[in-house]
């Protein structure tokens, strides 16, 4: 985010007049529906306002939100939005990228832009497979995941976003999936924390890796299976029924059953956006034996990548005034005078 | 000598009293400080008016075990009262700190030259490593040239002996030992050197006194000893030059400069990505130190994220600029290719090194040509300059910063290992005297009708620039097939063959806006037509003369733009018998001038990591008119 005056706009002025192209039914056009959702909410102004995205189904977004946009290259987002955000701090970046953009052939500048904290909007569409190039796995697809290069199963272990930005030093990280109502939630969290948000958005792949995600983000399975994460809040699910505790022994999280909503007296952890250490724990927590973490899981913002080369720039040119000429000029030099043509030292 | 005059030719010996140019190197342990040595004698024999050339020869390792064949580094420089193109063949003069270093150097001594060697490091553990069974100094192998041996170490070790220091750091001062008895073999000042040496060792005035003595006590050798024959006193007469302000500068000082001149003429803030690579991190290293020019400079993460985060300030609305060498520049390729097609303007400058692959880092070659025009996938034309000489970087800078800002395209600027590192006299231009030209970004919509139309042509067929910040302007862009003007996703047929036709048409007229090809020495007809470009100006031109002088058809063509090439430059070629292409590579641009122009361009290749000799050049345009 930066801190232009919010303007008032609706969901329509977000709308650009491209023909939106993904497939009818998959995920992304939940999430386009959010963010335009969300850019209202937050003040956002269009003509500050700059979507960057790599290649693949998801980098498409730009062309469907009326702002300014980038469709740059595979994997490079990241590096693309440091250029235009140190070009031009004043304006609102938002990256879009994919799990095989953003964690494959795009990892290297993940991390660097999370490490060097560049005040920008990461939102990374996880489908766990490759769609735009027809269906090969990920880096984020299951062990066992069929496709055209895995006919009997991957075998590659996959990688976690959140926790990879965590260990990249990511100041914010969030979840969500594409038909969440609570997505705009997470964003509008994602876009007023100042500095790099990262958020991973389970997003469902119509075509090549269908209701991979339904075991948790299906109606009726939605109350056992998803924790969401609010600051100050107890880690509750299952209508209150659960709760995640510490396990003083293993240091790890458990799964605790809460009786007559007394979390308290079941030991049910706090939720603290602040704290790394349980971040680590909930982006970890294996599905199955435990819900999903959703929501703002970490937020601790520390000063931007482009205030600091802001500031740093100003250290450097402090009583520096730009005179080319004397630039030009610098250093030892000598002067042949017109008659002469002998050197005289300066 | 080695190297020519403008108006007569003159075989001189180095005990002539005023010899017209001289060529020395300098030549020891990469260790030894023989860059800091060459560099600080460049300097001075800048300020006492000469003019010079200078070429570093540097290993590759940081520092290379000591006393190594691969780790010996020199450093070469051609100074005299003539116009100096070239840093010389073969050496006059060789100062040799080791064995290694006398054999790595000693056979490109000129015969009857003169060899100082240091004694004190001609021990059987250095002569072993050097691969010498019985020491050169004594055998009599350097029979052809004149020796002179003495115990460098041993006469800097008791010079420094009144400041204390440890051996090990006492010995460092070798290097201004060496030097002090060079500036008086050549009669130059010390006093800058010694104002030099104050301010480098400001915070270690003992280290200072130290250095300053050694300096003293090596100028004083040279001054008192009784040393007849080959130490005579050289002095070598200032060259005339054009009056004016004067200063030396390398090619990375210059294509820095001249970026930020570039930037000041286009009235936009530069942003700078970069990732360290020899020979091309020095332009980096300069530009941190100008941000009161309105630079930012990004060290990135890889050669790609450097170029991507300068597209992306570009279409931002400064002015992106990259630079790499080789390797660097392959990375590059895709992102240059978006540039290309999203018409934004950047500048690349690639510091060519010896390849393929990693290669040569810190030696000399033009073989990135093909990849500078061509290495791109799809037809993604691009303009190339190539810089032909450190100062001519700081010009060609400018130029490429210009077409890139008036065409809205990625230009690449080609300058070399050679021109990067060496260093030659500058006459400091007014900034002035440069016309500049000024960006004028959309403000309001170029369509009364309706959105804005980001491809829009004008009649040079140059779309647009548009920042974002700019209200009711909103469009998209990317590296996918564009619409007609408006720049939407289009990538049907007739499409895509009007925007490839166009991205060329474009980049082909930016020829037009270039001044015609002249020929730089000789006719403009005639038997041979010596075509050369980029660092390769200074021996061919010196070759030129030479045969010119005898009475050859020859002319020299040195071209600046090698894309679009300038329209005149086949006619021009055709106006002689033949053309040779120099060039050290094998023969990347004579491949581009039959191609352009269907003439029967020859080519003449190196690729051995050093430049041209002037006498394999000369002996060349000999066998072309036999």
């Amino acid at each position: 985010m930066n801190d232009m005056t919010p303007i008032t706009t609706t969901l329509k002025d977000w709308e650009s007049d491209q023909e939106v192209r993904w497939c009818p039914g998959c995920g992304d056009y939940a999430i386009l529906k959010a963010v335009q959702r969300t850019l209202p909410m937050v003040g956002a102004d269009p003509k500050n306002t700059v979507f960057v995205s790599g290649i693949g189904c998801s980098s498409r977004f730009p062309y469907y939100v009326e702002s300014y946009g980038f469709h740059t290259i595979h994997g490079r987002a990241p590096a693309f939005a440091t250029g235009v955000k140190l070009a031009n701090p004043d304006l609102d970046v938002w990256l879009v990228t994919g799990d095989g953009d953003g964690m494959s052939i795009g990892g290297n500048h993940t991390m660097h832009v999370l490490r060097r904290n560049l005040d920008c909007q990461i939102m990374l569409f996880n489908n766990e497979i490759y769609g735009l190039t027809k269906g090969q796995y990920s880096p984020t697809s299951r062990v066992g995941t069929n496709s055209p290069t895995s006919p009997i199963g991957s075998v590659d272990r996959p990688a976690l976003p959140c926790a990879f930005a965590l260990g990249a030093g990511a100041r914010f990280v969030a979840r969500g999936y594409d038909i969440s109502k609570d997505l705009p939630e997470v964003l509008v969290a994602a876009y007023n924390h100042k500095g790099a948000a990262f958020v991973e958005i389970f997003q469902n792949c119509i075509v090549y890796n269908k209701d991979r995600f339904d075991d948790f983000t299906q109606k009726k399975v939605a109350d056992e299976t998803q924790v969401w994460c609010r600051d100050g809040e107890p880690l509750l699910f299952a209508k209150g029924t659960k709760g995640l505790a510490l396990d003083c022994d293993t240091l790890s999280l458990k799964v605790v059953d809460v009786v007559d909503g007394d979390w308290q007296a079941a030991g049910v952890a706090v939720h603290n956006v602040k704290n790394r250490g349980l971040a680590h724990m909930l982006v970890e927590m294996p599905f199955g034996a435990f819900p999903m973490a959703l929501g703002v899981i970490y937020d601790d913002p520390r000063p931007t990548f482009e205030s600091e080369v802001v500031a740093e720039r100003a250290k450097l040119i402090e009583g520096k005034t730009a005179n080319l000429a004397k630039l030009l000029s610098k250093g030892q030099t000598w002067t042949v005078e017109p008659e002469a043509s002998h050197g005289l030292m300066d | 000598m080695a190297t020519i005059t403008a108006e007569h030719e003159h075989e001189a010996s180095v005990q002539d009293a005023s010899p017209e140019a001289v060529v020395v190197r300098f030549a020891g342990d990469s260790g030894d400080g023989m860059q800091l040595t060459g560099g600080q004698f460049t300097l001075s024999t800048a300020l006492a008016g000469n003019d010079l050339a200078t070429f570093p020869d540097f290993p590759a390792e940081i520092r290379a075990p000591q006393g190594t064949l691969f780790g010996v580094s020199a450093f070469q420089i051609n100074f005299g009262s003539s116009e100096i193109t070239t840093a010389g063949d073969a050496p006059d003069v060789l100062v040799a700190m080791n064995p290694a270093a006398l054999k790595t150097n000693v056979p490109a001594l000129k015969p009857g030259g003169l060899v100082i060697a240091d004694t004190g490091e001609f021990n059987k553990r250095n002569l072993e490593k050097a691969k010498y069974e019985v020491n050169p100094l004594e055998d009599g192998s350097l029979a052809k040239w004149d020796l002179l041996a003495f115990d460098i170490s041993a006469l800097t070790l008791e010079a420094v002996k009144p400041f204390g220091l440890g051996n090990k750091e006492a010995l460092r001062c070798k290097n201004m030992w060496t030097l002090g008895l060079a500036l008086w073999m050549f009669d130059r000042d010390r006093q800058p050197l010694i104002d030099w040496l104050k301010g480098k060792f400001a915070k270690n005035p003992i280290l200072a006194d130290a250095n300053i003595a050694a300096l003293n006590a090596g100028h004083a050798y040279g001054e008192t000893a009784e040393l007849a024959g080959p130490l005579k006193k050289l002095h070598v007469d200032p060259v005339p030059s054009e009056p004016g302000l004067y200063r030396t500068i390398t090619g990375a000082e210059a294509v820095s400069l001249g970026l930020v001149a570039g930037a000041q003429l286009a009235e936009l803030p530069m942003f700078f990505g970069g990732y360290p690579i020899t020979p091309a991190s020095a332009i980096l290293h300069n530009l941190v130190k100008m941000k009161e020019f309105g630079v930012t400079t990004f060290q990135a993460e890889d050669e790609i994220a450097a170029i991507c985060a300068a597209i992306g300030a570009s279409y931002a609305g400064q002015l992106g600029v990259t630079s790499s060498s080789g390797p660097g520049i392959a990375l590059k390729g895709e992102a240059m290719g978006l540039a290309v097609m999203t018409e934004l303007p950047l500048v690349i400058v690639n510091s060519q090194r010896g390849g393929p692959s990693t290669g040569l880092p810190t030696k000399t070659e033009q073989s990135d040509l093909y990849q500078a025009v061509y290495g791109r996938n799809g037809d993604a034309p691009m303009p190339v300059i190539a810089a032909c000489s450190p100062a001519d970087a700081f010009e060609c800078a400018i130029e490429a910063c210009r077409i890139a800002v008036q065409f809205m395209t990625p230009v690449v600027l080609l300058t070399d290992g050679y021109i990067g590192n060496a260093s030659e006299p500058w006459k400091v231009p007014d900034p002035a005297s440069y016309k500049p030209f000024p960006v004028t970004f959309l403000e309001e919509t170029n369509n009364p009708d309706g959105k804005v139309l980001p491809y829009k042509r004008d009649e040079r067929g140059v779309r647009p620039w548009i920042k974002p910040g700019t209200p009711g302007l909103m469009h998209r862009i990317g590296g996918i097939e564009k619409g007609i003007d408006t720049g939407d996703l289009d990538y049907s047929p007739a499409v895509h063959q009007a925007q490839t036709d166009a991205r060329k048409a474009k980049i082909d007229g930016v020829a037009k806006a270039l001044p015609a090809q002249e020929v730089c020495l000789g006719e403009e007809t005639g038997k041979l037509a010596v075509v050369g470009w980029g660092s390769t100006y200074g021996p061919i031109h010196q070759a030129v003369r030479r045969a010119r002088k005898k009475g050859l058809s020859v002319s020299h063509v040195h071209v600046r733009h090698v894309w679009p090439l300038p329209e005149n430059l086949g006619d021009l070629l055709k106006q002689f018998d033949k053309v040779l292409v120099p060039e050290m590579n094998t023969g990347q641009f004579k491949t581009v001038l039959r191609d352009q122009f269907l003439i029967d361009a020859k080519p003449l290749t190196k690729t051995s990591g050093q430049p041209f000799t002037i006498a394999e050049l000369e002996a060349a345009i000999e066998e072309a008119l036999a």
